[in-house]
């Protein structure tokens, strides 16, 4: 059966790791004008017709988790009703020949008579590992131990795990989103853009950013930023919940992340308007879209607005104000003012000169909205997988026999021997301190 | 004394433990790898010390962090698991020869810490991002995986030394039986696989508490991931396939160029997320 064979799932784990590595090469989820410039229209046609631009979420990528998947599940039928068996037998049949040819079978001679021996070694194994079988044909006696026997269905846990995990990616991508939001403080919104398709995207309530805060180390790295956030439901504040990267809010199945931040127009700064005429120097307060009049009734100033990257001659000067004069002269000038560079204006050389003194910094926050109804699936897979992997690789079926027949007369000839479906070593120490028990029985 | 001088000292005396296992195999001296044992125990406890150390002066400075959150800090970290799992495979399987391919990895790791001058060794405070409890599990669990498979690979080299017939004059006759190489190297492989198992999970669980997804195909994520299907590829190869030997050794190596990549490679010739280790 072609869907059983493990040989497929080789062939189908290579291909997936190998063409999982082209998307770590090409860029994902560029513009076109990326694509173009990064690799030229003929490579740019290719990846295209190939899906390589999206190649994780490109049909021919699902269709190898798709065969993986089928893979796993024909061959855990196939090779289950086997493993029932095996895990559940009707009564456990024992054959002490299979334990002749073991590598870590021991043999000695105890100086107990055979019975008194055997009643000990009886309590002995059925104090490790519960339910003693015994045995006897012409050569002797036969005590037989198992544990483990449940751990044969590790692997079908393992197996189940990855079906879960793949599920559970199915729903998210088909149940939920990824959105961006950005909100200045004091702005509220109900709707988010989705991050790959830019369509807008309804939420249930409405989030408000009351408040942002950001903490800096004393080497100018960030240390902590924060946002105020309020839920309003039905224009009523439903509640009020700080959020910090790695701490989101998570209400009603959409999860609010503190993504980035950045600085955002002032809602007024205090301005310095020098008259280079007459000396005269004038300071105002002025609101975001605010005039005030320029000394000796010359004209006006107005705050026009704020640029957090002020590009000069190709250089990024930071952020800057943006003002006017327009002056009775009929000149009418844009000015910019980097707060990096306070002088900067009197480059101009103009008439009047204005210098940014004091604002209050303002910033916007930037969130990211998602909703993945997938996740408590993936998690299931996360914890089958880990108990899955941990029982198949660490607990092993392992079984012993103890051997024990008259060797003269009041002394007895014993062996004892382990086997197991994986593990040796352990099935080695094993034997080793049962030997060393059975050596200790007190006459 | 500081964490600086500690973890140099555990350079030295790693490399004193590689000298010592290549000693005795070359001169076929049993002794001096009992001797090398020692020594990497005690390039461990410098090693330890070093690294609880650095978490200490990282509080007196003020950022108080585990240290596991920059290139040196985690290849520091990486021959501590290294050494530490060699120390307790030694004692369990009692093959003092074997190290002579693992020691040298260690002194490796450590070594490329200190000497690559792009590496830095200042301890920095944490980018919002890496505050998180994950962060320890992950990084914790991920080299449990990756020194795993460094010591796969060393075990590995031996089917490429050791000659097939057992002629007892030469250099490699000290070297183990192939079924004790041959449940080693499975041995290490199971115990990376479980970790880089639980590495993955813990950071995708990470990345969901920090951005919302448990999953992204970041380079790094991809690249572990990669990896891993290698390793699952190996499992089936030996278990369902009955691949032995050689062939199962080259596959073994190939995965441990995937863990050499997803560490280094993916810093070096592609971006994401995981700028730092
Ligand atoms: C990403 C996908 C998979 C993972 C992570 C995985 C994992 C594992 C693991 C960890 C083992 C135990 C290996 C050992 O004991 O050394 C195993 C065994 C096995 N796997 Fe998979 N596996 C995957 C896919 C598949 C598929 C698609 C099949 C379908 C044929 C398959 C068939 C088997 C079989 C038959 C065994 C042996 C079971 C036994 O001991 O009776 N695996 N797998």
């Amino acid at each position: 059966m072609f869907f059983a064979s493990v040989k497929l799932t080789v062939y189908t784990l290579v291909l997936l790791a190998l063409t999982s590595i082209i998307g770590t090469v090409v860029l994902q989820h560029g513009s076109p004008e990326a694509y173009i410039r990064l690799y030229g229209p003929g490579l740019y046609n290719m990846i295209q017709v190939l899906h390589l631009d999206r190649m994780y979420q490109a049909w021919w990528f699902l269709m190898l988790m798709v065969v993986l998947c089928i893979n796993i599940v024909v061959c855990s039928i196939d090779r289950l009703s086997a493993t029932w068996k095996i895990i559940f037998p009707e009564n456990i049949s024992v054959n002490p020949r299979r334990f002749e040819k073991t590598k870590n079978r021991q043999q000695f001679e105890s100086h107990l008579p055979m019975d008194r021996f055997a009643r000990q070694a009886k309590q002995i194994l059925a104090g490790r590992n519960g339910k003693v079988i015994e045995k006897n044909d012409e050569t002797g006696r036969f005590l037989y131990a198992e544990t483990g026997r449940w751990s044969r269905l590790g692997v079908y846990v393992v197996h189940a795990s990855v079906l879960m995990l793949l599920a559970g990616a199915l729903i998210g991508s088909a149940l939920g989103f990824k959105a961006n939001l950005r909100l200045d403080e004091g702005q509220a919104a109900d709707t988010v853009f989705n991050a790959y398709t830019r369509l807008p995207i309804k939420l249930p309530f409405t989030v408000r950013c009351n408040d942002f805060q950001v903490k800096f180390y004393d080497t100018g790295a960030p240390d902590e930023f924060k946002s105020s956030l309020t839920i309003l439901e039905n224009n009523q504040e439903s509640f009020t919940e700080d959020i910090l990267v790695n701490h989101p809010l998570r209400y009603k199945g959409i999860n609010i992340f503190q993504a980035s931040y950045g600085p955002t127009t002032p809602d007024k700064a205090v301005f310095e308007i020098t008259d280079g005429e007459t000396g005269t120097v004038e300071t105002h307060t002025i609101k975001n879209g605010g005039v005030v009049p320029l000394p000796a009734g010359a004209g006006n100033f107005i705050f026009e607005g704020f640029l957090p990257h002020y590009s000069f001659n190709g250089h990024d000067l930071g952020e800057a104000f943006i003002g006017r004069l327009d002056t009775t002269r009929g000149n009418n000038a844009q000015i910019v003012l980097p707060t990096r560079f306070p002088t900067f204006d009197k480059m101009r050389k103009g008439r009047f000169t204005v210098e940014v003194k004091s604002w209050d910094q303002a910033y916007y926050t930037g969130l990211q909205v998602t909703k993945d109804p997938g996740v408590p699936f993936v998690y299931t897979g996360f914890l089958l997988m880990i108990i899955g992997c941990w029982v198949t690789f660490f607990v092993s079926h392992q079984s012993v026999c103890i051997g024990i027949e008259q060797a003269g007369s009041g002394s007895t000839r014993v062996w004892v021997a382990g086997r197991a479906n994986r593990n040796a070593q352990s099935t080695n120490l094993t034997v080793k301190k049962l030997v060393k028990q059975l050596k200790d029985v007190p006459n | 004394m500081n964490s600086s001088l500690l973890l140099s000292a555990a350079t030295f005396i790693y490399a004193l433990a590689s000298v010592f296992y290549i000693g005795s195999f070359s001169f076929k001296k049993q002794a001096l790898a009992r001797f090398g044992f020692w020594v990497i125990v005690i390039g461990l406890v410098a090693n330890t010390c070093g690294i609880l150390l650095r978490w200490l002066e990282s509080y007196h400075m003020g950022y108080g962090h585990a240290p596991f959150s920059n290139m040196y800090e985690s290849l520091v970290f990486f021959s501590w698991t290294a050494a530490a799992l060699y120390v307790f495979v030694e004692c369990k399987y009692k093959e003092s020869i074997i190290g002579v391919f693992v020691s040298p990895l260690i002194f490796l790791g450590i070594a490329y810490a200190s000497f690559d001058p792009s590496i830095t060794s200042k301890i920095t405070p944490l980018i919002p991002a890496l505050k998180s409890n994950w962060l320890i599990a992950h990084v914790i669990t991920c080299f449990l995986g990756y020194a795993g498979f460094a010591l796969a690979f060393g075990f590995s080299f031996m089917y490429f030394i050791k000659p097939k017939e057992a002629g007892a004059r030469s250099l490699f006759a000290k070297l183990p039986e192939w079924d004790i190489i041959d449940e080693l190297t499975y041995q290490m492989i199971v115990f990376g696989f479980l970790f880089l198992t639980i590495g993955i999970i813990t950071g995708s669980v990470w990345a969901n508490s920090a951005w919302g997804k448990y999953w992204s195909w970041d380079p790094k994520e991809t690249w572990s991931l990669i990896t891993w299907f290698i390793y699952a590829i190996f499992l089936h190869l030996r278990l369902m396939r009955g691949w032995h030997g050689k062939k199962l050794a080259v596959v073994s190596i190939i995965g441990f160029l995937g863990v050499l990549f997803t560490y280094f490679g993916v810093n070096f010739f592609l971006s994401g997320l995981h700028s730092y280790a």
